[in-house]
């Protein structure tokens, strides 16, 4: 466990914050990190920076992120970590999917992805975009948007369709929610394109030994997060049943 | 992969057979059917403890990594018996012990009967050290009592988990109750403070210490429990590599259970089976139970 302090952070809207921190964290695109706040809880976050100004890019959905987005310059946290295996970079033309928050998981790959890339930002509306303006000085950036404020109005998926009617890519890369993402697994299986997708479970050890973000026979903490089309395909919970921390599987 | 020398490392504790005597300790990767399934090269599995109702168990942190060893505290989650069952149905497993935890004799044995009809041995852990009036908490008292109840509802072998606190009053207890086995250690109480925050790191504060550390601890409770008992004993704590288990073996361990190896190896059962069955070849032996108790005729 290593102590860090809040060194810096980026308010993006309303639910939205990016937080660095004081600490170096080596790590892989994909990879993440378990947070811990005192008194509040430890949750599993993907970093959206890496190395000497590492950071995480957070959006509120409970108590612990609502803790996380309301830190300070100066504050300390625990972190454990990195952990899990990351993307693995492939290809020479990469399409990137991401859905809402799903972009801090992603922001680090498409900064170190060498090929051609083009990526897709989808968001409920305007506001919810984020980093596009930093992601267009390296890559082809889309929006799409549920109210159409900016960009296609539409999902994701919808956007990511037309695209890849016109255009080939190696490889595609998403992280969002798993309907999402079950949805481009099923459209890269048409179109024969390979794809990685990063999950999310409800996590405890992070460390491969509690099973609480056990899919199918794999650990979203340590074979994870990031499968593959191979794989994926095999595991008919993705996109269609997740666990509560009891261990009870209910439907997504 | 098929076990070459798969007949020398075959036991049978209490009339449960198992191809070799390495189970998986409740807790670890146990709470679907695909994880346990993935660790089917182990002699059993033991599956997460379950109580009638639904547990999501203490808020994170849970669990905290130590030098050697892992601190955790998981607060016994579990989805209820009734769902777990639905885990357990047709599951490809060679041999499943339903781990079950109550907070009297009767629920024990509410449990214990509706699990039983899925699994091939029941243990009753009396020894998380870290949920409230549960496992450790349970009164030695009562222990006598909650064993009989269990014994008789079902009909499969029933072993009784216990800590290294009280272990002979406990097992006497246990033993007085019927039960075909007993299973030593659990993880010890334990606790971590973070000297930044001056605060412990876990969320109950109290968690259990398992692992390496814990080796020395569990095989002096398993000696002490196969000298005082006739018995039985399953071996846990800190199991790491083949000599372990053949340490804890001859201290008169039966079979042995392995959890937080687990974390760097998931492969641990093959491996470990490979390991004891080249060691028992290089010293002349043909088959595992002979060294069984080996320690205590010393």
């Amino acid at each position: 466990m290593k102590i860090c302090r809040v060194e810096d952070t980026i308010t993006h809207n309303e639910i939205h914050k990016t937080i660095f921190f004081d600490c170096y964290i080596n790590a892989k695109p994909g990879q993440f990190i378990m947070i811990w706040l005192p008194g509040i809880d430890e949750i599993p976050m993907s970093l959206s920076h890496i190395g000497s100004n590492a950071g995480i890019t957070v959006k509120i959905v409970g108590d612990a992120t609502k803790a996380l987005y309301d830190l300070n310059v100066g504050d300390k946290i625990g972190i454990r970590g990195p952990y899990g295996n990351g993307y693995e970079i492939a290809g020479k033309k990469a399409l990137f999917v991401s859905g809402g928050i799903g972009i801090a998981s992603l922001l680090p790959l498409i900064k170190m992805y060498k090929g051609e890339k083009k990526v897709i930002l989808a968001g409920r509306n305007e506001k919810m975009i984020l980093f596009a303006d930093e992601i267009s000085k390296i890559a082809e950036v889309e929006i799409a948007t549920d109210d159409g404020s900016i960009g296609f109005k539409g999902f994701a998926t919808e956007l990511m369709e037309k695209i890849v009617d016109e255009e080939k890519f190696d490889i595609v890369y998403t992280c969002g929610p798993e309907k999402m993402m079950r949805k481009v697994l099923d459209m890269c299986i048409k179109n024969r394109i390979k794809m990685q997708a990063s999950l999310e479970r409800y996590m405890k050890c992070g460390i491969g030994i509690c099973g609480s973000c056990g899919i199918g026979k794999y650990l979203v903490c340590r074979d994870g997060p990031v499968f593959n089309d191979l794989l994926l395909k095999e595991i008919p919970e993705f996109g269609a049943f997740t666990r509560l921390p009891s261990g009870r599987k209910i439907r997504i | 992969m098929e076990n070459v020398f798969k007949n020398m490392l075959e036991v049978s504790v209490a009339g449960l057979r198992m191809k070799n005597p390495l189970m998986l300790a409740s807790g670890i990767l146990d709470m679907s059917r695909e994880l346990m399934e993935r660790l089917n090269d182990a002699g059993a599995i033991v599956t997460k403890s379950v109580g009638i109702e639904e547990r999501h168990g203490y808020k994170n942190p849970t669990v905290y990594e130590l030098p050697c060893g892992l601190l955790n505290s998981m607060g016994l989650p579990n989805p209820g018996v009734d769902a777990f069952i639905e885990e357990l149905k047709n599951a490809k497993i060679d041999v499943v012990v339903g781990s079950i935890f109550g907070g009297d004799a009767e629920e024990f044995a509410l449990v214990a009967e509706r699990i039983a009809l899925y699994v091939d041995a029941i243990e009753m852990n009396m020894s998380c050290p870290h949920a409230k009036k549960l496992g450790a908490e349970f009164p030695d008292d009562e222990i006598e009592e909650a064993v009989k109840a269990v014994k008789s509802r079902v009909k499969k072998p029933v072993f009784v988990k216990l800590g290294m606190e009280n272990l002979i009053s406990r097992a006497t207890e246990a033993v007085n109750g019927g039960a075909d086995a007993l299973v030593a250690i659990n993880t010890i109480k334990a606790m971590a403070i973070n000297i930044e925050f001056g605060v412990p790191v876990l969320s109950n504060k109290f968690g259990g210490y398992s692992g390496k550390g814990i080796k020395p601890i569990g095989v002096r409770c398993v000696y002490e429990l196969s000298t005082n008992f006739d018995i039985p004993v399953i071996g846990v704590g800190g199991i790491e590599n083949g000599e372990d288990v053949i340490e804890y073996m001859m201290a008169g361990a039966s079979a042995v259970q392995i959890g937080t190896a687990l974390m760097k190896n998931i492969n641990i059962f093959s491996e470990l089976a490979d390991n004891i069955s080249v060691w028992l070849e290089e010293h002349g032996y043909d088959d595992i139970n002979e060294i069984v108790g080996m320690a205590l005729k010393k």
